[in-house]
């Protein structure tokens, strides 16, 4: 086995892009909680909207979030991936410039078309909306997708440009000639290894998910071009599914950087690293069938295929990137601030985030618990206290004064009250499902209210906290951009 | 089952949070020397592989035992299947009866007029018994056998436009 030390980087300072890129994702980010807080309180019976503005602002809220994890993701690997190949600042900003458009053309199709299919716009729906939205609204809503999809397809075919022409190939730059040969610890590091795998996953999940919007788009104005809607299920759940979880996948290199310039300990691309992140590579593409456990009418070796996946999957989380965040960790005097504990706490919620979405996608438990709120409490778990963490850990260490510059008690509060808030939240979501109160209803039966109201508070403090981390990171944006040491020495370390 | 995947979930949630946790609180003195650690922790790792093959293996082949898609669920049941006609409708449910006797298997074949639903059977406690998705041009058959008379309600599953949450419909079960 390859010995491996660790290697001081320098921190580097965001680029004009990395930070457009930040602001524009802590500021949706912020607007589309707050568009939560309001779905949880109009379920509660706290505030009355009506359902049409909730079924709206849930399709806002959904491809939001959704669209601003992938912009944080993204900005998270840019940043860091740009230290070991050349990569291109124009097309990384013309990535958000097409984002910006589809952004608006959504807001457009929601705001003044009504537009409410929901996020997934399962085929056939946005085309037969009983009259509440008109086809252009539709076509408003999917063309502003097909945008963002573009702009991030023409992202990752730059970023596979630039690896292969550092490392030759994919093979490569996923370490495989380490992996299947002798390690000669000259594998390439985490973060192109993790973005390497993000890009073969993403190019192929925009593709798939470009191609349903192209058909949905046609069959919008050519009814007569009619598509089989398990075929549109598929496509748009293996889309979704790829691209959400890329986001994760994306934001952890956030983790496998700073971390070990904290603890001045090596989180090196060693045999077991590379394999789980090739197997990952498989997993995250043969996986999506475990959306659609309840589609009886699908190939059962494929549902198979997902629940098996499922098991599999948690494997690399658990032992991998999270026992590996624990190695480097442990007995190690990391210094806490506010970036060490974000990026800590956030490998705990993708960890015990995946511990009930595996359970989901078990066959017999998903007969009885699919699309209640189940689902959002697991997703939420890994995405607010895991994805979302991460990308507020980076925006804290780009923002950080110096290295050993202090906090304020309401920075450490507001961790606390994230923290807290983001579990308390998930874990009310999870007890309803539990209790199977179903997911994407408007209006409650009375007997589901408590959960909502528990739900709303908790929902309440992570908005509070997200809004002391933000405003944080925008009167910092000077300090952001420029290059010096952040990261604290750990105590007892030699210099 | 549910209560089960909520247990089990806690259980394992907080196991995973003892586990940051301890690590957090052993945090503060640092041992320079990170070999040693790394190897222990390699072994420790090792460890924790093989558990979680030899928990979640089985667990994983057990659970797939007892699929709902086939036939053989009610083969043991007495008596014929009693069938019903299930079709969702942009907000309603369309039901071929709504009366079913308990104790007798119960075939419901799903699909949908025109867009995705989902057609999830809950039980007088509104808890949800069984389910399945609703969807044009496929139809998707769940066999359930009731044990206890009373009235299940319908839900609809898969979110359909401004009136999903009022598309509930309702079967009563009773004896013979």
């Amino acid at each position: 086995m390859a010995n491996y030390t660790y290697e001081h980087t320098p921190d580097r300072g965001a680029t004009a892009g990395v930070l457009a890129y930040l602001g524009t994702a802590c500021a949706v980010l912020l607007l589309m909680m707050l568009v939560g807080l309001l779905m949880r309180l109009e379920q509660a019976q706290i505030i009355d909207l009506g359902a049409n503005w909730f079924y709206e602002l849930m399709t806002l809220h959904g491809a939001g979030m959704v669209g601003i994890a992938g912009i944080a993701g993204a900005a998270v690997m840019w940043h860091f991936l740009r230290q070991y190949v050349d990569l291109s600042p124009g097309i990384f900003l013309a990535n958000l410039a097409l984002f910006l458009v589809g952004v608006v053309m959504i807001i457009g199709s929601i705001v003044f078309g009504h537009f409410h299919a929901a996020w997934t716009f399962l085929y056939p729906m946005p085309s037969q909306s009983m009259g509440m939205w008109s086809q252009e609204a539709a076509a408003l809503f999917m063309g502003g997708l097909l945008v963002i999809g573009v702009g991030f397809l023409l992202l990752h075919l730059d970023i596979a440009r630039a690896i292969v022409a550092r490392y030759g190939n994919f093979a490569r730059a996923l370490g495989w000639p380490q992996l299947f040969g002798h390690d000669d610890g000259n594998a390439p590091p985490p973060t192109v290894v993790a973005s390497t795998m993000v890009t073969i996953v993403n190019i192929v999940g925009l593709v798939v998910g470009a191609s349903i919007l192209t058909m949905m788009l046609l069959n919008l104005y050519l009814p007569e071009f009619t598509i089989d809607a398990m075929l549109a299920k598929g496509m748009i759940y293996f889309f979704g599914h790829v691209f959400i979880n890329a986001t994760i996948y994306m934001a952890v290199i956030a983790v496998y950087e700073i971390l070990p310039r904290y603890t001045q300990r090596p989180w090196k691309a060693n045999k077991v690293f590379l394999a789980s992140w090739s197997a990952s590579t498989l997993m995250v593409m043969f996986i999506f069938p475990h959306h659609l456990l309840m589609d009886f009418a699908f190939p059962q070796w494929m549902l198979i295929m997902g629940h098996i996946i499922g098991y599999l999957n948690t494997v690399p989380i658990l032992v991998v990137t999270g026992y590996g965040a624990l190695m480097i960790v442990f007995r190690s005097g990391i210094r806490w601030d506010m970036a060490s504990r974000l990026l800590f706490l956030s490998l705990f919620g993708w960890a015990a985030g995946a511990m009930p979405a595996f359970i989901d996608g078990t066959i017999t438990v998903n007969y009885v618990m699919h699309n209640t709120l189940w689902v959002p409490g697991h997703f939420h778990t890994y995405l607010l206290l895991g994805m979302v963490a991460m990308v507020f850990g980076f925006i804290y260490y780009l923002g950080k004064p110096g290295q050993n510059a202090a906090e304020g008690w309401l920075d450490r509060a507001a961790f606390w009250g994230f923290s807290s808030g983001a579990l308390g939240f998930t874990l009310s979501f999870l007890y309803a499902g539990k209790e199977s109160v179903a997911r994407r209803y408007a209006v409650h039966l009375p007997e589901w209210l408590p959960y909502d109201r528990v739900g709303s508070v908790f929902a309440a403090l992570v908005v509070a906290s997200s809004l002391l981390f933000v405003l944080r990171f925008f009167s910092r944006l000077g300090a952001a951009g420029r290059d010096y040491a952040r990261a604290p020495l750990a105590q007892g370390a030699a210099a | 089952m549910q209560e089960i995947a909520w247990q089990l979930s806690l259980v394992l949630m907080t196991l995973v949070a003892f586990g940051f946790g301890f690590v957090a609180i052993n945090s503060g003195v640092r041992e320079e020397d990170y070999t040693p650690l790394q190897k222990r922790g390699y072994r420790i790792r090792s460890k924790l592989f093989w558990t979680l093959v030899a928990v979640l293996g089985p667990a994983m082949i057990y659970t797939l035992l007892d699929l709902p898609y086939g036939a053989s669920r009610t083969g043991n049941q007495a008596g014929p299947a009693q069938v019903v006609e299930a079709t969702g409708h942009q907000w309603r449910w369309e039901l071929s009866r709504d009366r079913v006797v308990k104790d007798q298997p119960v075939e419901f074949r799903v699909t949908s007029a025109d867009i995705n639903h989902g057609f999830g059977i809950y039980d007088a406690e509104m808890h949800l018994v069984a389910q399945t998705q609703a969807m044009p041009g496929y139809t998707n058959t769940i066999r359930h056998t009731f044990t206890a008379e009373g009235t299940y309600r319908i839900l609809c599953m898969e979110y359909c436009g401004i009136a999903h949450h009022n598309m509930m419909s309702e079967i009563k079960v009773g004896s013979l």
